[in-house]
């Protein structure tokens, strides 16, 4: 692994840069084609509403992969993450028009740990809710 | 629906091996919004010590969504997929996944139970390569809504 980030260049409290993703309708339905999840909650607001949620909710994956993002753009190397687990705290609902949902994503180094790891926490947030919880990363640094 | 307790611990067939190649992690990243070049040049992820493109961190889930299909289908819990929710998601990597990979995963229930009206059942999946090498371990959890929530 190659991240450009020095673990010696990294304190507790360091925090990584905030990021904004929109996600659409479009963006489910690529994602559900990519990733072969085609439930239909992510796309057919009829179904979603019948099963008592109240929209078309994001998949849980796209989101988790976007917030990864400002780990992996930090680090500079996609493959310096060693572990990386959510829970899905509160659903992304996307309305049908044109901007859909904004996504906001912070993270803090909140360990430096052995073999020059640091663990990372996340914060995921969608239309005031708390999306993402206990979302942590572990980190290979150099 | 509530689903025993006497599941924990069922495991499922190998998935069939899963061909990874460029232009399919080329178009997961593209799904999910991410330009980064380890992705889709092959010299980019060299400089970075890698084989051959990688794949996104969450490019597993194509696997373990395979592999825990048997379980989400297995008659014997009897999941009804329409009230299911993603509610946790971890991947614990050996190596990242790149082009050329061949991978299979094997699924296990690892936990059932139950709160607040839903049932919370949590899966294993072992991702390795089909030569044995092992990749990444996948845990979900999926909550599977209890009706009574919607009164």
């Amino acid at each position: 692994m190659a991240a450009r980030i020095a673990y010696a260049d990294v304190e507790i409290g360091t925090e990584l840069p905030e990021r904004r993703f929109p996600i659409r309708r479009e963006d489910l339905i690529r994602y559900a084609g990519a990733s072969g999840d085609f439930n239909p909650i992510h796309w057919n607001e009829r179904f979603a509403t019948s099963v008592g949620l109240p929209d078309v909710i994001a998949h849980g994956m796209l989101t988790m992969a976007e917030a990864a993002r400002v780990i992996t753009d930090w680090a500079g190397d996609p493959g310096a993450l060693v572990d990386y687990g959510v829970r899905f705290a509160k659903p992304v609902v996307v309305p049908n028009d044109e901007h859909g949902a904004e996504l906001v994503v912070g993270g803090t180094v909140v360990d430096k740990l052995d073999r020059m790891r640091v663990a990372v926490d996340l914060t995921a947030r969608s239309g005031g809710d708390k999306v993402l919880a206990r979302a942590r990363a572990v980190v290979q640094l150099c | 629906m509530t689903v025993s307790p006497e599941f924990v611990g069922r495991s499922y067939p190998p998935t069939a091996p899963y061909e990874v190649c460029r232009e399919k992690i080329r178009e997961f990243a593209d799904a999910i919004g991410d330009p980064n070049p380890a992705f889709r040049d092959p010299q980019s992820a060299r400089d970075l010590g890698h084989l051959d493109v990688i794949a996104p961190p969450t490019f597993p889930v194509i696997v373990s969504f395979l592999a825990t299909r048997g379980v989400i289908e297995d008659p014997d819990l009897g999941i009804d997929y329409s009230r299911v929710v993603h509610g946790e998601q971890r991947f614990s990597y050996t190596r990242p996944v790149r082009a050329g990979d061949r991978l299979v995963g094997v699924a296990s229930v690892t936990s059932v139970r139950r709160a607040a009206g839903n049932d919370l059942i949590s899966t294993g999946v072992e991702v390795s390569t089909a030569e044995g090498e092992p990749v990444v371990t996948v845990h979900s959890t999926i909550v599977v809504r209890g009706i009574a929530q919607e009164r």
